[in-house]
């Protein structure tokens, strides 16, 4: 059963208090989530009671760190209904992506060959692209979206061609909060023979994520955005990609024999992890996949979902806002009730008169916490003609009592701003020279 | 040992947006297109996406006048409109030191009364939001690229 309030006893930070004894409203878990206490003590029980390093030494410590570590890697595998994959731990999503362009771009990308992005996608979703495009000389294009916010799907398809080597996109925006329709990309990729990997950063913490189906060839995402620590990323992918591509960081772990004259690599999944990796985060993510997966990612949807129509509803109040979400774009509200799963969790909007970062000022002192910004998204927040915008997001268990702060610290803001700025201008021996002055008028009070 | 920051005294809003920003936020100056550029560039804060274009004019060693456009919050509007009312006939030296004097206030290093500066004491309110100290500083550190001949910054 979804039992909201025992839900948030989970959750110690739930009860920090802001500013002068305000409860904390936290709506910024698109940019990463609360940790639950089961993930902080899994994380303190690792350094308290077995601290040891993986796959080296024959000691008790060792086995008993590396068991719990390796056993994440088939929690991983059973949350995202993979069978026959491998499990790569990075450091997040931004670090999976770079995995994946250094090595498949190595093995499969020359000079002018294509690779295909859209016009939502995250920065670490871009630059790794651009990084190869530096090295490899190939194009990089982006697939349009339209006016409801979605991928143009039509667009898209004509966008891939026989030079298009790898197609990446992401899952659900981080912005506009629309899911993808991964399954048709796929079945685009797959016919064409493109390299398909999907940035499921913000699907795979909100919704069930079935691997097998969406039909990629990789999939990414970050622990930290779903309950788990900061410093695990995840990269899942098929044996045979992983076992032809070429490594991307060198170092201990990842070879199976050194000499003077060079190395061999180790197997797959290690020959990705160079280093002594992330070992207490690790283990403490499968803590935090152990949790998601007893409240049910059916559950944690669904209720998103109704914070998400109960806020669009609350925020009609303020008919001057642009909600930039396809929802909303798909109005009546009432409409579809998606089983694409879009739109959910995620509210991004902006206004002409107060500015994100004012809004995310003002707000904060009602102890509510939201993002302003161009959320690690430029070319994007260009695609809607804005240079910032502000973004609640939402998590399992944030409530309805929290959306209602969430608006009146808003109407809050927005009073603000019409109180404040609509004073007539008095003068302050300031040069005069905006073109929009009238002159002599309302200049003196 | 550990610095809890819980519950701290409530910043007034009143002290951020004083009055004379929310003014020049409204109708900013610094809008009118100049005859000729002699300093130019681009600031941007990549935390937020903020971006400014600051243009001088000069006369001998005097700044004439100043063009500033881009996007951004009521504190770097504000600020940039204060900058370019404010540096207006003012010589690159002085402008200057008027750029450090008010860092050095934004970072508590030196008091608003210590100098004549008009409208720009109103910015002292933005030290008790120390998020937005780069949005008051973005215009004033672009005015300092631009004269050091950069056509790009980013503060970080
Ligand atoms: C869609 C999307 N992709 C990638 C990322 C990058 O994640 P990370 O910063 O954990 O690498 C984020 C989050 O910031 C995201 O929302």
């Amino acid at each position: 059963m979804f039992d909201l309030n025992r839900i948030r006893k989970d959750f110690e930070i739930l009860n920090r208090k802001i500013w002068d004894g305000k409860p904390l409203v936290y709506l910024d878990n698109a940019a990463t989530t609360q940790k639950p206490d089961v993930v902080i003590s899994a994380l303190t029980k690792y350094y308290k009671e077995y601290n040891a390093n993986i796959h080296r030494g024959a000691h008790k410590l060792a086995e008993e760190a590396t068991i719990a570590y390796e056993a994440v890697r088939d929690k991983v595998k059973k949350f995202i209904s993979a069978i026959d994959e491998e499990v790569i731990f990075t450091r997040n999503t931004t670090e999976s992506i770079n995995l994946l362009a250094y090595s498949l771009g190595e093995l499969l990308v020359n000079e002018g060959d294509e690779i295909l992005l859209s016009e939502m996608e995250h920065h670490s979703n871009i630059i790794p692209w651009f990084l190869l495009r530096e090295r490899k000389k190939c194009k990089i294009i982006f697939a349009p979206i339209n006016e409801n916010y979605e991928l143009d799907y039509e667009k898209l398809e004509k966008l891939i061609t026989k030079k298009t080597k790898i197609i990446s996109i992401t899952h659900k925006s981080n912005v506009l909060g629309t899911v993808n329709d991964i399954k048709r990309i796929a079945n685009l990729a797959k016919t064409n023979g493109s390299i398909f990997i999907v940035d499921a950063a913000q699907s795979v913490p909100h919704m069930k994520v079935n691997y097998k189906e969406l039909g990629c060839d990789f999939l990414v995402f970050s622990a930290h955005k779903m309950c788990g620590p900061t410093g695990v990323g995840v990269l899942v992918g098929s044996k045979e990609l992983l076992f032809k591509i070429p490594p991307f960081l060198g170092g201990g772990e990842m070879i199976k024999k050194v000499t003077f004259d060079g190395f061999t690599p180790n197997d797959i999944p290690w020959k990705f992890e160079a280093g002594t990796p992330n070992i207490a985060d690790v283990i403490a993510f499968g803590a935090a996949l152990d949790y998601l997966e007893k409240i049910g990612l059916e559950n944690i949807y669904k209720h998103e979902l109704e914070l998400t129509e109960y806020a669009l509803e609350k925020l009609k109040q303020f008919d001057f806002l642009k909600i930039y979400n396809p929802v909303i774009a798909l109005s009546p509200l009432q409409a579809p009730r998606n089983d694409n799963y879009s739109g959910a969790g995620i509210i991004t909007f902006s206004n002409p008169v107060v500015h994100p970062h004012d809004i995310a000022t003002i707000i904060d002192q009602y102890g509510v916490a939201i993002r302003a910004g161009h959320h690690c998204a430029q070319p994007l927040m260009k695609k809607l003609g804005v240079s910032a915008t502000a973004r609640a997001s939402f998590y399992f268990y944030n409530t309805k009592a929290e959306i209602d702060i969430f608006a009146h610290a808003l109407k809050k803001a927005f009073d603000y701003f019409e109180v404040g700025a609509c004073k007539e201008l008095k003068l302050k021996g300031r040069s005069n020279d905006s073109p929009n002055a009238k002159p002599g008028a309302a200049k003196i009070r | 040992m550990i610095v809890l920051m819980q519950n701290q005294e409530l910043p007034k809003l009143d002290e951020l947006y004083k009055e004379i920003i929310l003014e020049h936020y409204r109708e900013p100056c610094g809008k009118v297109p100049l005859e000729h550029v002699d300093y130019e560039a681009e600031g941007m804060n990549p935390l937020c996406g903020d971006e400014v274009k600051l243009s001088l004019q000069l006369k001998d060693k005097t700044i004439e006048k100043i063009h500033i456009e881009g996007h951004g919050c009521s504190i770097s509007v504000a600020s940039g409109s204060m900058l370019a009312s404010i540096l207006k006939g003012k010589s690159i030296n002085e402008a200057k030191q008027l750029s450090l004097f008010l860092k050095d206030m934004m970072h508590g290093k030196v008091d608003k009364n210590e100098k004549d500066i008009g409208d720009l004491e109103a910015l002292e309110g933005v030290k008790k939001f120390p998020v937005r100290i780069k949005c008051a500083l973005l215009p004033w550190t672009t005015f300092e690229e631009a004269l050091a001949g950069h056509e790009h910054v980013e503060i970080s």
